[in-house]
């Protein structure tokens, strides 16, 4: 395998060449003036906002906290996505300098704002506001583009995109990696491969 | 003094190496090795492995969880420098804005260049891939067989360190014995790639990666590559000892402070500095060569990247290896009376025949390995095993639609948990959220399995560069124009991968992730996103129809060379790495017998 597919499976599908996708002819579009730039040091600890500004309003990062926690909710196995910093996560992406990001930021405070609006249509209170079921209500509409009505696609496809951001965001965690049963990232003084016994349940060798 | 700066460059160098990557560092280190003075220019900043590599980091400590940005596409961690598709301040041009005419040029500025992220895949050429015209009629014969090059590829495998296993399959070719490290254990899913693929008359073996699954030979092997040299050797011996084993976690495409992949940081210049023989000048952007006047290079000019000053470095001999599109450009960039149209281009074949690799890929997932019980499937980063092309006898009977074949590298497990492992699954969990959400995350990690293809370009008159007319970088140098055009044998290729890797998913009991693409046009990669450009400079028997000869020493200036990518006459389904290594290693060793000879 090489590195650039491993990159490819790394990055979301819908986004797997964001670079590509804003090539121009004249291929000499500047970096994002507030990014982290062509050279940061890599083996720092970065933390949302350090780098570039979080721009949530207090509204915002409170909604969407609540549709991060309805994706990912506390279980036996790991705690909910609030608890692991989710919210700032999403807000440092919808804040970030980069064209892939600020394209999400606009399709992320327009689902916020269909979530109002359809909370308000139905039941006259803002999505926060709403009780769980009601929350689930309104998310069951929107959570599968398959099955989504046509005037509900813009909706559906937010509710997708947002699961990926607030999943990317959990899975990337210690907690997430734990979840999982990630046991890797660490030195082994040898690389054994799968034990025996289980390629024999597989029925391979 | 190994690093030096502008102002504190010698005098007297034997030779002048610019680029510092996979050609310039194989040719500096042979060269110094063996006595010469060199003094090394890379247009990019001074790195360090040992302090600068993110290992063990996780996607969490990372801006936006590490994800690829147009700073950093390979993602925040990808060990790249100020490099990319698009460089700031260093533009290009693209002759078409259609896209089956796209031309994409990665260019990394650092010391080490793109060996600090490359993918390690160490394939050699075969014998038919040195002879592809006399085989099927179709694109051009290198000067030079395979068996020219065979003990090459024995030397840089010996010194790198490259893992893979003798086969003796049909152009695919053995290494000699000792050459060859053990290659690691198979993942669950390649177990699974394997015993399907076979049911469909597919060949997995193992992949040839430098990464190094036992220590060097460091008693044997300095020998074997610096014969009568015992400085050579003790200097090598010592490096050797000094290199760590994999770790068997951390991806190498980060780079490896431990040493135990290869990069030219780690590998190549460590030996050369402690030879005494080699200065290494950073932030050099080479944009011209000099000539003495009797024709003869005498040096290049630089841009000081870090005062913005041009200076000039003398030398007995010059050495392109700044990449293939690079090299072009120095030398186009190259004119006088004397030389109108560019330097050593009287054949006006400099810049032509640009090649990039085949690239095509399909995902599929896989019922089989869904709920696993947890496995570390690190391993050496991938490409434990792969698919060498298989269907030569079928091509050469007129069989298939296109000529020339390709190879399949491929990979799954269960690797670090990051921002796309949950993404995309709706077609599978119907847009579940919540507990049950959670519970398909787990069912589905680790139960997807990506197939690339990686083809056989044929170098055609329609792909090529040029200097633009107007467009100049930040430097006031002249900026590249592209032109790019695919045949159909290489969109045949496409498709013809795009089927395969359906059938193998199929195969293994598993579902692609989206619909197989029939159209070549559409399955192909952009021309430059494998970032396995060459050509451009190509060796040849005649100085009509080539720029080099088969010492990579350019036909119309005697101690002119090109040792990159940009030399290759055809760029065989195998990654070019290695055989870049090869023939850089194989001028090197020309230019200092002409040396000895007093003839250069």
């Amino acid at each position: 395998m090489d590195r650039r597919t491993t990159i490819k499976w790394v990055l979301a599908a819908s986004a797997a060449w964001p670079l590509l996708d804003n090539l121009d002819a004249r291929a000499d579009s500047a970096p994002a003036a507030h990014g982290y730039g062509t050279d940061p040091n890599l083996v720092a600890d970065y933390k949302p906002g350090e780098i570039w500004p979080l721009t949530l309003t207090t509204a915002q990062r409170r909604l969407a906290g609540i549709l991060a926690d309805i994706i990912i909710p506390a279980d036996e196995h790991s705690p909910s996505a609030t608890a692991v910093g989710v919210v700032e996560f999403i807000d440092e992406w919808v804040s970030a300098p980069y064209p892939a990001q600020q394209r999400d930021r606009t399709r992320v405070l327009e689902g916020f704002a269909w979530l109002d609006a359809e909370a308000a249509r139905r039941f006259s209170k803002g999505f926060a506001d709403l009780s769980a079921p009601e929350q689930r209500g309104i998310c069951d509409d929107i959570c599968d583009t398959a099955r989504a009505t046509p005037a509900r696609d813009s909706a559906a496809r937010f509710f997708t995109l947002y699961r990926n951001l607030t999943s990317g965001a959990f899975y990337s965690t210690p907690a997430g990696r734990k979840d999982l049963k990630f046991i890797g990232n660490v030195r082994l003084p040898r690389f054994d491969g799968p034990p025996p016994e289980l390629l024999k349940a597989l029925g391979l060798e | 003094m190994p690093f030096v700066t502008s102002e504190n460059q010698k005098s007297d160098y034997d030779v002048i190496v610019v680029g510092s990557g996979a050609a310039g560092g194989q040719s500096a280190y042979t060269l110094c090795m063996d006595g010469a003075k060199v003094l090394m220019l890379e247009a990019g900043r001074n790195y360090s492995p040992e302090t600068e590599t993110p290992m063990f980091r996780t996607p969490d400590l990372a801006p936006l969880a590490g994800v690829g940005t147009p700073d950093k596409p390979f993602g925040f961690f990808d060990a790249t420098v100020d490099g990319g598709w698009n460089v700031p301040g260093e533009p290009y041009v693209r002759a078409s804005e259609e896209d089956a005419g796209r031309f994409e040029w990665w260019r990394a500025r650092m010391l080490g260049g793109r060996t600090n992220h490359w993918g390690r895949i160490s394939l050699r050429n075969g014998p038919y891939d040195f002879k592809p015209h006399s085989r099927d009629g179709l694109g051009i014969d290198w000067p030079i067989s395979y068996e020219d090059v065979a003990p090459y590829y024995d030397k840089v495998e010996l010194l790198i360190g490259v893992y893979g296993s003798n086969e003796g399959l049909e152009n695919t070719p053995n290494s000699s014995p000792g050459c060859l490290l053990p290659p690691p254990k198979r993942l669950v899913s390649d177990y699974l790639v394997q015993q399907r693929a076979k049911r469909l008359g597919i060949p997995v073996i193992p992949g040839h990666r430098a990464v190094l699954t036992q220590p060097l030979d460091f008693k044997h092997s300095p020998a074997r590559l610096h014969p009568g040299n015992p400085k050579a050797q003790s200097i090598l011996a010592e490096d050797m000892r000094k290199r760590s084993t994999c770790l068997w976690a951390t991806p190498c495409g980060t780079g490896c402070s431990v040493r135990a992949n290869y990069q030219s940081t780690t590998v190549h210049l460590p030996p050369a500095l402690k030879s005494g023989n080699l200065d290494i000048t950073t932030d050099a952007m080479v944009y011209e060569v000099t000539l003495a006047r009797d024709g003869r290079a005498s040096g290049v000019s630089f841009i000081d990247r870090t005062t913005g000053k041009q200076h000039h470095a003398a030398a007995r001999v010059v050495i392109l290896a700044a990449s293939a599109c690079e090299s072009v450009r120095i030398l186009l960039n190259t004119k006088n009376a004397q030389f109108p149209n560019g330097l050593a281009n009287s054949s006006g074949k400099v810049g032509r025949y640009l090649m990039d690799t085949v690239g095509s890929s399909v995902s599929g997932q896989i019922p089989l390995l869904e709920s696993l019980p947890p496995l570390n499937e690190d391993a050496a980063d991938g490409h434990q095993l792969y698919v060498p092309w298989w269907l030569y006898q079928d091509q050469h009977a007129g069989k298939l639609k296109f000529a020339r074949g390709y190879h399949i590298e491929f990979g799954g497990g269960k690797r670090m948990p990051g921002h796309s492992t949950a993404s995309g699954l709706e077609s599978l969990t119907g847009g579940s959220y919540g507990a049950k959400f959670k519970q398909d995350v787990r069912r589905y990690y680790g139960s997807f399995v990506g197939f690339d293809g990686r083809g056989e370009m044929i170098p055609n008159d329609h792909s090529y560069c040029e200097i633009d007319p107007q467009l100049k970088d930040k430097w006031g140098i002249p900026v590249l124009r592209f032109h790019w055009q695919w045949s159909e044998h290489e969109l045949g290729q496409a498709a013809h991968m795009q089927k395969t890797f359906g059938d193998i998913i199929e195969a293994m009991g598993g579902k692609t992730r989206r619909p197989v693409q029939t159209d070549g046009a559409k399955a192909i990669a952009a021309g430059g996103s494998i970032i396995h450009e060459v050509g451009g400079t190509i060796m040849g028997s005649d100085a009509k129809t080539s720029v080099t000869n088969q010492w990579c020493q350019t036909w119309d200036v005697n101690n002119l060379f090109v040792t990159d990518g940009a030399v290759f006459a055809s760029n065989a389904d195998k990654n070019p790495t290695l055989t870049i290594m090869a023939l850089a290693w194989r001028a090197a060793d020309h230019i200092l017998e002409r040396m000895r000879r007093k003839e250069l």
